[in-house]
């Protein structure tokens, strides 16, 4: 596990509060359960079905009924529940989620969201993430500043849109990024590294916040 | 009343070749695997499959897919089976995607009787080109019309003979909804009981939905 995915994780387990709905995407955001806060106690949405996703089982206790959307094995919370996937997604699309904890490909600075698709290169589908990024009352992006030191935070989406102007945060190994109808405010700036370099490799325009702080 | 258990030779006699079928399982998780074994056996070809996704290699519709039986799919997502991406690149198979959410209420609303469902998922993306948009209050809105089927092949995990189900955890998926939008539905069941054994609390899938009913080979 790389030690800046830990950096995204924990800076944005402190964005949730006890007693949300929160889904949390395949991959990086995943890693997001394991560092709430002390006293936050949320409740795991599944795609596929499921309230109160516990963690994975021990060995030689996998239930092969009992899965997350990612096809891995989990464990059900006390006061978990299981629906179908129209319950699922009346959950998703409805408002009901209160925070969903995406990856991306790409980020605009209108908070317009690409996740789904590289023409020619990567076509997964969309899966739940379209309705994810319609419905849920807060998004959060969690992933690395660059791809490779190409920037993903741009000026204007170069992929296919999975969802238009709905991500509010942008978390990195770098920087806390707010999404705000005026563009993107840099919040926050990770300890070890600078506004510069935060700015030299995003390709979008960043107001910095007059309260900046670090993380 | 007639008898609704089949074996699965006789359930698979009814699919014939070019026939659509809605499939049942989230990553084969709650898919009637013994009726997709059998109609991979058997070679039924030209299928248009309707599901969450395309399963991962060895488990599922990914057989049917990998034998080349299948000639379009309606899913959400195929990232976990790289055959149905190659298939698609090199143009043998037809791959419509759909977001989840979406596909869960086209499906209902087959089964429902209702003309389409108004959703705000793929408005303005990819998902939106050629279809209808409506503005409501200032929102604006896809029109995604009802998705039904020949058949529904489904995973229960407990039925009584008249095909009352209960599909235990996270199998339900689109199980549920899948039983009400298909011309034929056949229930895989892991479990028979008589009519009247299973609680009707624990009924998921009403009885009057399933037209055949057959015993799951699977062990799980």
């Amino acid at each position: 596990m790389s030690n800046e995915k830990v950096i995204i994780a924990k800076r944005i387990a402190e964005e949730l509060h006890d007693g949300d709905v929160v889904n949390l995407g395949i991959g990086l955001p995943t890693l997001v359960a394991n560092y709430l806060p002390e006293g936050v106690d949320i409740f795991l949405q599944s795609e596929n079905g499921m309230l109160g996703v516990g963690p994975a089982p021990e060995k030689g206790k996998e239930d092969p009924d009992l899965v997350n959307a990612g096809g891995a094995h989990v464990t059900a919370r006390r006061g978990a529940s299981y629906f179908d996937s129209a319950t699922s997604f009346a959950i998703i699309r409805g408002g009901h989620v209160d925070a969903a904890v995406l990856g991306a490909l790409e980020v605009d600075q209108t908070g317009n969201l690409a996740s789904h698709k590289v023409p020619g290169k990567m076509i997964p589908g969309m899966g739940g993430a379209m309705d994810l990024a319609t419905g849920s009352k807060k998004i959060i992006i969690g992933t690395l500043h660059t791809n490779g030191g190409k920037p993903k935070i741009l000026k204007k989406l170069t992929l296919p849109v999975t969802a238009k102007g709905v991500v509010k945060m942008i978390v990195t190994e770098k920087a806390v990024i707010e999404v705000t109808p005026g563009g993107l405010v840099l919040k926050e700036i990770a300890s070890g590294t600078t506004v510069d370099e935060v700015v030299a490799c995003t390709e979008a325009d960043l107001m910095i916040s007059p309260d900046l702080k670090k993380f | 009343m007639k008898n609704k258990v089949v074996t699965l030779g006789e359930a698979v006699n009814r699919i014939k070749d070019g026939a659509s079928i809605m499939v049942g399982g989230f990553l084969s998780v709650g898919a009637p695997v013994s009726i997709i074994d059998a109609i991979h056996k058997k070679g039924i070809k030209d299928l248009t499959i309707i599901a969450n996704d395309t399963s991962v290699p060895g488990v599922g519709i990914s057989k049917l897919i990998a034998a080349k039986q299948v000639k379009r799919v309606i899913v959400s997502h195929i990232g976990t089976n790289p055959e149905t991406g190659k298939q698609m690149m090199e143009g043998s198979l037809d791959v419509q995607l759909v977001p989840q959410g979406s596909l869960a209420e086209k499906i209902r609303a087959a089964g429902a009787g209702l003309g389409g469902v108004l959703t705000p998922t793929g408005v303005g993306t990819e998902t939106a080109d050629g279809k209808q948009t409506i503005v409501i209050e200032n929102r604006e809105f896809l029109i995604e019309l009802p998705l039904g089927a020949d058949f529904a092949i489904l995973g229960g995990t407990v039925s009584d003979t008249f095909g009352n189900t209960f599909y235990n955890q996270t199998t339900r998926n689109f199980n549920t909804l899948m039983a009400t939008a298909a011309d034929t539905v056949i229930v895989e069941t892991r479990k028979i009981v008589e009519r009247g054994e299973l609680d009707p609390n624990q009924v998921m899938t009403p009885g009057i939905f399933v037209d055949h009913i057959v015993r799951s080979n699977s062990n799980e």
